[in-house]
């Protein structure tokens, strides 16, 4: 049974890998260039997809701290914290393609843009999620913690994003509603699919590893007095 | 009624070890006065740029010091394990979140009081006339900032590096609450009137009541045993 339900994940992850080639071959090969950014929007296609990652890893921290606090079962907050860890890796591919396409686009490496501030803020909210996890005691009382912190700093999100909005309105903002190419959509929305894929294959693959570091503690607990 | 009398006990306990030691008011006091000084060499007193960012620094004072009341309040608890008594006692957990809030609120207030005519004094930016606006700003902000960072203090005090680990999950979470308070700041002391902030006061609130309602709640998992 054990071994069954690895062998899934490895598989998960040697087919997101194909079809991140594919991914690329098809950012590079399929979508037309756009008109006005030229190769750089070419970016756009991990851009956008890792933020919507992080921010949906995110929202899996806040719903699975919420059930860990109801239910005080461990296996929440192992979705959690594995979640959360995920969630940073993806924020920081957002801040270092942001910064990559704005330099093209806006002519500066950073923007105090509402977006890109407000990502930056939840980074630093979920590293230290990540720290207080790392320094804290071992147990059920730094799950605890780590579950009131992953709600608040969920919480936060949007009324940071406020904030920042109406603190900077004249920064220069993402393009909205962009006009795609039908070729350019279908670009995108495998992008989605297959960074999807990814955000599924990592999370799963920590959770495993999370229960592995679980078995191994009660085996040293057994074994070593 | 009955846990009227119990929170102002736990106010009194508090507000009795403050008059006993006056260790936490008078070291932020002092690490105000401090910050003063840094901001005159760094700034020059009486120059046009302090008067643009007199606002800014004001709450960058109060963040300053009111973390160090913050981390001391639940230190103290921490030291004799104190703490545990009053769990053990018949009193609610959010009783004793509200006191803890309560104590921290009454001190930060009284360091932000007495440092607004210092920094009238020292920096040369009139303040004073405007204290009847101000006050409102002052009590909200404090109110934002302090609601999490009683919560949190409950926590850091259990980690490794206790000191370092409330500042880092506070002043993220606490940004739309200090960008607020700021902004509100600022247009008082520019005279503008009331409407030209009052976006401002509503996310300060909103703020509030958010965090404030949320870490009343969710402090009895933090205080569980």
């Amino acid at each position: 049974m054990k071994s069954n339900k690895d062998g899934i994940t490895t598989v998960l992850g040697l087919v997101t890998m194909l079809l991140m080639f594919i991914a690329l071959l098809l950012v590079f090969g399929y979508a037309p260039i756009e008109k006005a950014m030229g190769m750089a929007q070419k970016i756009f296609y991990f851009h956008v997809p890792s933020a919507f990652m992080a921010f949906g890893s995110f929202a899996i921290v806040f719903v699975a701290s919420i059930l860990y606090l109801k239910s005080k079962n461990d296996k929440y907050d192992r979705v959690a914290s594995s979640a959360a860890e995920v969630g940073v890796i993806f924020s920081i591919l957002i801040l270092l393609t942001g910064p990559i396409w704005a330099r093209s686009a806006w002519g500066v490496w950073w923007t105090w843009e509402p977006r890109l501030t407000t990502t930056l803020i939840l980074f630093l909210i979920f590293v230290g999620y990540l720290m207080l996890r790392n320094y804290g005691s071992s147990g059920e009382q730094m799950k605890r913690y780590s579950a009131v912190l992953g709600i608040i700093g969920f919480l936060d999100v949007p009324l940071v994003y406020t904030s920042i909005k109406w603190w900077a309105p004249e920064v220069t903002s993402h393009p909205q509603g962009l006009e795609l190419e039908p070729q350019m959509k279908f670009v995108l929305t495998f992008s989605f699919f297959v960074f999807g894929m990814l955000l599924l294959y990592l999370i799963l693959k920590r959770i495993e590893l999370s229960n592995m570091r679980n078995k191994l503690e009660l085996l040293k607990k057994d074994y070593l007095r | 009624m009955r846990h009227l009398s119990q929170l102002s006990a736990l106010l009194r306990k508090d507000i009795l070890i403050e008059l006993k030691s006056r260790e936490t008011v008078i070291s932020m006091l002092l690490f105000s006065l401090l910050v003063l000084l840094v901001f005159n060499f760094a700034f020059e007193a009486d120059s046009a740029a302090i008067k643009k960012i007199s606002p800014g620094l004001l709450w960058i004072t109060f963040l300053f010091f009111g973390v160090l009341g913050l981390n001391r309040s639940f230190t103290l608890e921490k030291e004799n394990d104190s703490l545990q008594g009053t769990l053990l006692a018949p009193v609610d957990r959010s009783v004793i979140y509200l006191g803890k809030f309560l104590s921290n609120l009454l001190f930060i207030l009284l360091v932000e009081l007495i440092t607004l005519p210092l920094f009238t004094l020292f920096l040369n930016v009139d303040l004073l006339s405007h204290i009847g606006k101000l006050l409102p700003i002052l009590l909200l902000g404090s109110i934002g900032f302090i609601s999490v960072g009683t919560l949190f203090s409950a926590m850091a005090v259990n980690t490794k590096m206790r000191e370092i680990m409330l500042p880092l999950l506070l002043y993220p979470i606490s940004t739309p609450a200090f960008i607020a308070a700021t902004k509100c700041t600022s247009a008082i002391l520019r005279d503008r009137p009331i409407e030209s902030y009052s976006n401002w006061l509503n996310i300060l609130i909103l703020f509030d009541v958010v965090f404030f309602v949320t870490s009343f709640l969710i402090f009895e998992f933090v205080v569980e045993e």
